[in-house]
């Protein structure tokens, strides 16, 4: 419990420092907005239409690649902890999983669902 | 039990008994000398960064043929400490179609991600946290040092930075993937997740018994920070400054201490996970050298960092995720494959003999993949001798004159 506890204050802590930096610098630096200061910066020139529309997503298929990846490596993790106690059987288990996660990829990459166009 | 032997000890010590003879509870005790740890660690961490700052910038500057900075102090030392000044004082601008709460949380969030880092990054022997998780920690918050630059880019209502926000999300999510698969070699070599406990496991560094996860590691970290030659993020050349161009006075100056702290940080987990930690001669008896040592070697990593930064250019973005997922992800699975197999069949081996056999293999599988990856592109080369047919690339070419193109 007590590393939760350690974790839990260092966080808070770790929030601290970078928002009091910030409010030091709120309360000493000037304060003059202007329409011109605080207009959207785009090198000078007047923005034009919205900027949160809506974007092609490309990288749809490899944000699907990367969830299914960064789930299952979730998995491998107990099974790496628990490796050096693990039968040769339990093993090659963990193994054969990593292969089948090789497919998956290959699978992918001959779909075409890697490739950035 | 001398101060030089243990000095960290001896501290928490004498202040348990302070605040237990001021009449304090045991809880509430626990709970200050926690307080007073995680100050001395962070304000250590952010301190650092002041150093960092000048050393990159003499670095950098000296590797592209500049001085670098050398007027504030001896050798520009203080530097830092004048930036630091002006830009405390500088005025913090809020664009007025920006989402502020938003705005303002998003670099408090990638600094706070990073210096939550080493709240389980073991300096010494024997003091400190044991976390059972801390692997897993590690990359959990560090993920959140990327969602506050994509929030940063969202928040800004800027074009340029929304594009670079996108582009950190590519990114993120291509590079998390191998960055993970090469860790987890370390945690199944060690059978633990609590780094403390990788540090202690390496009686043999974990760069010798697995070299190629611990540049896959390098590469991918590298990438996650946008870094150059994975600055995509913040390409001055074609987004100005990316995610942070609404960004002024403390806010920005948040977001640069970030990425500095963030390049050290990865530095520290190398030094960690595959260089030992803080194991060196003398360092069980004196833990204050273990300290030292570790520092070293995250140093040592860090300054690769720098090196690799002042040396390669910019890549363009599919050759950034070609070279992650057809190329890191499967030699990281490899990696994982081949350490599991070997590492069960190795036994009864001294560390010693087992480490070289591991070495061994992986050199023989880096030849492969090098082999492999040559071959690759003789054969591309072949296929398509000039780059420059239209339309293949995504890139904005102008239209060529007639002339030219048919002396081409």
């Amino acid at each position: 419990m007590n590393n939760w506890l350690y974790i839990a204050i260092f966080l808070f802590v770790a929030v601290l420092f970078p928002t009091a930096l910030v409010v030091v610098g709120l309360l000493l630096g000037p304060k003059r907005p202007n329409p011109i200061k605080t207009d959207t910066y785009e090198c000078g020139v007047q923005t034009w239409g919205e900027t949160w529309v809506q974007f092609k997503i490309q990288y749809y298929l490899f944000a699907l690649v990367f969830l299914v990846f960064d789930i299952e490596v979730a998995f491998l993790y107990p099974w790496a902890v628990a490796y050096k106690a693990l039968p040769l059987f339990a093993v090659l288990e963990g193994v054969l999983f990593i292969v089948l996660l090789t497919a998956a990829l290959i699978y992918a990459w001959r779909k075409g669902a890697l490739e950035w166009s | 039990m001398g101060l030089l032997s243990h000095p960290i000890t001896l501290v928490a010590d004498w202040l348990r008994n302070l605040f237990l003879g001021w009449g304090l509870s045991q809880g509430l005790t626990t709970v200050l000398l926690y307080l007073i740890a995680a100050i001395v660690v962070a304000s250590l961490a952010n301190g650092w960064v002041i150093f960092l700052i000048w050393f990159e910038r003499k670095i950098v500057g000296r590797m592209q043929d500049r001085i670098g900075p050398n007027r504030v102090g001896p050798y520009g030392l203080l530097q830092p400490f004048a930036d630091l000044i002006k830009i405390i004082t500088k005025e913090i601008i809020f664009p007025d179609k920006a989402d502020k709460p938003l705005y303002v949380i998003a670099p408090l969030l990638m600094d706070a991600a990073i210096i939550a880092i080493w709240a389980v990054i073991p300096l010494v022997p024997m003091v400190g946290m044991d976390f059972n998780v801390a692997a897993l920690y590690t990359i959990a918050v560090g993920a959140f040092a990327t969602l506050g630059i994509i929030l940063a880019g969202w928040s800004s209502n800027n074009k340029f930075a929304l594009v670079s926000a996108f582009r950190t999300v590519a990114q993120m999510i291509s590079y998390e993937v191998p960055t993970v698969l090469a860790l987890l070699v370390p945690v199944l070599l060690a059978g633990t997740m609590s780094l403390q406990g990788i540090v202690e496991a390496q009686h043999v560094w974990y760069i010798v018994l697995a070299p190629l996860a611990f540049l896959i590691y390098f590469i991918a970290s590298v990438a996650e920070v946008g870094r150059t030659p994975f600055d995509l993020l913040e390409a001055e050349s074609e987004i100005v400054a990316g995610f942070h161009i609404e960004y002024s006075g403390m806010l920005f100056a948040t977001f640069y201490v970030g990425d500095f702290l963030h390049a050290f940080t990865i530095g520290m987990l190398g030094a960690v996970l595959f260089l030992g930690g803080w194991r060196g001669p003398g360092a069980e008896a004196y833990p204050i050298l273990g300290l030292i040592y570790l520092w070293i070697k995250a140093f040592v990593v860090y300054f690769v960092g720098v090196w690799v930064r002042g040396t390669l250019p910019r890549l363009r973005i599919d050759q950034m995720m070609n070279f992650c997922w057809k190329f890191l992800t499967p030699l990281a699975l490899i990696l994982l494959v081949e350490a599991a197999v070997v590492d069960r069949l190795l036994l009864g081996f001294t560390p010693w003999g087992r480490g070289l056999v591991h070495l061994a293999i992986n050199v023989f599988i880096g030849a492969l993949v090098i082999a492999y990856a040559r071959a690759y592109d003789n054969r591309r080369k072949r296929e398509r001798p000039l780059a420059a047919k239209p339309g293949q690339y995504p890139v904005a070419r102008p239209p060529q004159p007639a002339a030219e193109a048919q002396s081409d």
